[in-house]
């Protein structure tokens, strides 16, 4: 019953996410602007553990969501064939920089003393 | 012999066969990737693309139809998006204390997976709507199509290079962090599972989550702060151009 009220919560905040997004022009995406809401609403104890439930469980299978897109991949084969070696050296080369940039720069800019305290604070699971 | 065939015409048609398939071979590459000791090359979402991909080529079904089916996950995405703001709130004490550094982190990294992708886009000489598609790559999919289409790439390509760049993530990601040396304790696994959210999204995210809990706690705040970023930030650059 909480995972079906959370799954309530996440599609409303979406549905005003999409509408917040269209009726104010804004230039985010409707799910990411739920997610901001979502945040804001995460202090109200009713919202927060019905959504528990269901967001372990559709985070804890996040891979699984990409499949289907994954497999569009055969119907661009054509563009993925005709540059394919560009696009794969694009692809490792960028996503092994972003990687690099990205853990080099946390690493730098974390204090050692404070990087010792990792667990989530307050209710987690 | 002819009843088989009726009856795989019926089964092929319905969304019901193309939701049992990729439950049914998702959960299978899982099952591989467990008894493969999580190996990165053993990655669940690779192998279910390509048996899934092979699958559909060797019976002659159309992607469509097969999507009619897939499409009951595929919507889940946007609730996935909304779901992430879950894991910033249980780490918003670290959020707090940190949150300015993970905020350049996130940027300069996801700056630099983005303008290394346009720059290398651009020297290979690859036509501008597939440059722009690479632009938004780091981010989950759903919201790489969104962006995409904003900065005037092609959606469907932007959601394919986001799913090839999370898999490449996931598949090398261990072997560049021990290349460049960060460690395997506590500050390591977050700066681990930090970059791997950040440059590979939702599938470097579930790899951090699958190697260490820390790790994937990590990724997931750097996931929902990317897409927050770039969402707001790539169309805004892309408009300057």
């Amino acid at each position: 019953m909480n995972a079906l009220r959370g799954l309530t919560w996440l599609l409303v905040l979406q549905s005003l996410g999409e509408a917040l997004a269209r009726g104010l022009r804004l230039p985010l995406p409707g799910p990411v602007i739920g997610m901001v809401l979502l945040l804001l609403a995460l202090g109200w104890a009713p919202v927060r553990d019905s959504v528990a439930a269901v967001a372990d469980f559709l985070l804890g299978h996040l891979s699984l969501l990409f499949v289907p897109v994954g497999v569009g991949v055969m119907v661009h084969l054509d563009v993925l064939g005709g540059y394919g070696l560009r696009l794969a050296v694009v692809i490792v080369v960028s996503t092994a920089v972003g990687l690099a940039v990205t853990a080099l720069v946390l690493r730098a800019l974390l204090p050692a003393a404070d990087a010792t305290a990792p667990t989530p604070s307050g209710d987690a699971p | 012999m002819s009843e088989f065939v009726q009856l795989w015409v019926y089964l092929s048609s319905t969304p019901l066969f193309g939701l049992t398939a990729t439950l049914v071979v998702y959960l299978l590459a899982q099952a591989l990737y467990v008894r493969a000791g999580q190996a990165a090359w053993a990655n669940p979402v690779l192998w279910s693309v390509v048996a899934l991909a092979a699958g559909l080529t060797a019976t002659g079904t159309a992607y469509p139809t097969y999507f009619s089916g897939a499409q009951f996950i595929h919507f889940l995405l946007g609730p996935a998006v909304v779901a992430l703001a879950w894991p910033l709130w249980q780490r918003r004490a670290a959020l707090r204390a940190h949150g300015g550094r993970f905020v350049i982190a996130a940027l300069v990294g996801g700056a630099a997976a983005a303008v290394s992708a346009v720059a290398l886009a651009w020297a290979l000489g690859l036509p501008t709507e597939v440059m722009l598609s690479l632009a938004p790559k780091s981010v989950t999919a759903p919201v790489a199509m969104g962006v995409a289409d904003k900065i005037g790439g092609v959606p469907a390509l932007a959601a394919v290079f986001a799913v090839l760049t999370g898999m490449v993530g996931a598949l090398g990601g261990t072997y560049l962090f021990d290349v460049l040396g960060v460690k395997r304790d506590t500050a390591g696994w977050m700066a681990r599972g930090f970059a791997l959210g950040t440059a590979a999204h939702g599938i470097g995210a579930a790899r951090a989550l699958q190697v260490h809990p820390d790790a994937g706690a990590w990724a997931a705040l750097a996931l929902g702060l990317q897409v927050l970023l770039a969402a707001l930030l790539i169309p805004l650059v892309a408009g300057w151009f």
